[in-house]
């Protein structure tokens, strides 16, 4: 499929037929914050941004999420049996995402739709429903480490479309055949545009120069890993907080209540974190990570070990950099998997 | 396209408290829907999770084997907020069930072999299903002796017990049912279940254990197994752990790379040796 050129004098009328059949959303600032919001013109596009601060996982897993209602009435015809909610009643668009979040949906495809029974037809979906249309990165910040994870700033994985900014004009690649057909209105991209794409991709991996080696970690046996000296010390300034896991675009654990208000009943999902110790407490009260230690050396091994052994090698972390953003005691994922990795 | 999330409705049409201390109620569960009945095929070993609406859903063993038909029995321990409802609701009351879950027991694997079962307390549940599927005239001839060891602190604590009393009848099946200390009309066994196993002393040749009880009988048990010259790949023992999905996804019931909910909850002495033991 041939890149197209998508001048940015030309983006109104490119929206509009997006919006035809679609809600198209695009990250947006909320005074200082970079958000995801309603596209509503496209004069609201920000085109200088590293990324927005939570990841759009949201779209796909929603923070809190009805599955299924029922009608609280144990006397009633139908009373107290689960019913599944809607689906997605009409489609979306995610205009501007960047390369990184999509990856980590590809990602998550490979956990919440596994085979027959686990299927997760809400995250299904709402997948399916959506054309991503990411934003190549031509300037990582410094907490980006993409491309020692698999992914990098300019890459295509779990992208419908790919756009390289050139200025005035915007490279518009098709990825998957929803992304070509988004794009089949627009001009075909001339060599020397595509030149110029390249050339950005490629200064765009030269500025990542810190980041994670992960060679050791995918040769050694479970058990060596999770027995390495260094948990004794990783988890000491850690305040079980979570924050890494509710902005991490991979981080997928869940919860799932029940909330009844009179007659309506529901059953809910709501965003979960393994820092937690009331996540794996049993009935007994038995826990069997009970401490801060075991807590935070699940995260890093699901991420780095048992992601990739049961995946085929894929690893549960794109290197957005969130994390080492926004941990208030400055944990770093890259010192904790090359300590992993030594 | 099957939501794995949304239970069957069934109606419970029994309900029984097994137990002196009454912590331990046994339900049978019907279908409300004949078609659910045909699509919850199960194997003995599998678990299901009971759905009581507005309270949630608890991860329970199948302790009734598909050979009985489409009735379901569960027996719930009273310990949380959904068991502590569950308690308390009573024949005709209708709830849900989602599954079956997880692998079973390696039934296929332990054909031509002698089997020993090993229960302690109430995880006999999944156990009391797969010596009903193994004693089932078409399975029966696919096995060579059984064993069965099962203990409980006091007579009233142990399940089932019109069914271990059947089978205490049968001569395909060697029973070793057995209670911690001497009590009033007891005259059965009495020990500990480590010490009957060390009397019953199963041969490890061509033989499979199945070793399912609490932290405790399973750390002397295994001693004694090692001793009589049982290897790891031998002994299958059944893991318990927090679960919400039940379909390895929601990331809480894993030990290592495996999720006790859908790689288990069965697995090998030889496959837990190498994970961590966060169970």
């Amino acid at each position: 499929m041939a890149d197209k050129i998508l001048a940015k004098d030309k983006l109104a009328e490119f929206i509009a037929a997006l919006q035809k059949d679609k809600d198209v959303f695009a990250p947006k600032l909320d005074n200082d914050r970079l958000v995801w919001a309603p596209l509503e013109k496209a004069d609201d596009i920000v085109w200088e941004f590293s990324n927005t601060e939570m990841s759009p996982k949201d779209f796909f897993f929603p923070q809190t999420e009805c599955m299924m209602h029922f009608k609280n009435d144990p006397k009633a015809e139908d009373g107290m049996i689960m019913q599944a909610e809607p689906e997605l009643a009409k489609e979306r668009a995610l205009l501007n995402i960047r390369p990184c979040d999509a990856k980590a949906f590809g990602v998550l495809d490979m956990i919440f739709c596994q085979d027959e029974m686990t299927n997760d037809v809400y995250w299904r979906d709402k997948r399916e429903k959506t054309l991503l249309i990411g934003l190549a990165c031509n300037d990582p910040c410094p907490t980006c480490f993409c491309t020692t994870v698999g992914c990098g700033p300019h890459n295509e994985a779990g992208l419908d479309v790919l756009l390289v900014d050139l200025g005035d004009k915007l490279l518009a690649r098709p990825i998957s055949d929803k992304g070509a057909k988004a794009l089949s209105a627009l001009p075909e991209a001339a060599a020397d545009d595509a030149a110029k794409a390249a050339e950005l991709k490629k200064a765009a991996e030269d500025s990542i120069t810190q980041g994670v080696g992960t060679d050791k970690i995918s040769g050694a046996e479970v058990l060596d890993l999770f027995n390495l000296p260094m948990w004794d010390r990783v988890h000491e300034s850690c305040l079980n907080c979570g924050t890494c896991t509710f902005c991490c675009p991979t981080c997928h654990c869940f919860d799932i209540q029940d909330e009844v208000q009179g007659e309506a009943g529901r059953r809910v999902r709501n965003w979960d974190y393994c820092m937690s110790w009331l996540f794996t407490v049993h009935g007994t009260g038995h826990n069997p990570r009970h401490g801060k230690k075991e807590r935070v050396r699940q995260r890093f091994m699901h991420k780095f070990k048992y992601i990739p052994l049961k995946r085929g090698g894929e690893i549960g972390c794109v290197g957005c950099g969130r994390c080492v953003q926004l941990c208030p005691v400055n944990i770093d994922v890259r010192e904790v998997v090359n300590s992993m990795n030594a | 396209m099957k939501n794995p999330y949304v239970p069957y409705p069934v109606k419970i049409t029994k309900a029984l408290v097994e137990t002196e201390d009454k912590q331990l109620k046994s339900f049978w569960l019907d279908f409300l829907n004949p078609a659910d009945a045909k699509a919850f095929d199960y194997t003995p070993g599998q678990f299901a999770e009971l759905s009581v609406s507005g309270f949630g859903e608890i991860p329970i063993g199948i302790a009734s084997s598909p050979t009985e038909g489409d009735t379901l029995l569960f027996t719930v321990n009273k310990v949380g907020h959904v068991t502590k409802k569950l308690h308390n609701m009573a024949e005709g009351d209708v709830m849900g069930v989602r599954g079956p879950l997880g692998n079973s027991y390696p039934l296929k694997e332990m054909e031509g072999k002698n089997v020993v079962i090993v229960a302690g307390g109430f995880a006999v549940t999944t156990l009391r299903s797969t010596v009903t599927w193994m004693l089932h005239p078409d399975n029966r001839a696919k096995y060579g002796k059984i064993d069965f060891i099962y203990g409980a602190r006091t007579p009233g604590l142990l399940l089932y017990e019109d069914q271990w009393r059947e089978w205490q009848k049968r001569d395909d099946i060697d029973c070793h049912i057995t209670i911690d200390r001497e009590a009033p009309g007891w005259d059965g066994l009495v020990g500990f279940v480590p010490t009957i196993c060390e009397q019953v002393a199963p041969k490890p040749d061509n033989a499979v254990a199945l070793i399912c009880g609490p932290p405790v009988m399973i750390r002397f048990t295994q001693p004694v197994f090692d001793k009589l010259g049982w290897q790891p790949e031998q002994i299958v023992m059944s893991l318990e752990n927090r679960m919400k999905c039940g379909i390895g996804i929601c990331g809480r019931c894993n030990v290592g790379p495996e999720y006790v909910c859908k790689d288990g909850p069965v697995f090998t002495k030889a496959q837990l040796d190498k994970l961590p033991a966060e169970y």
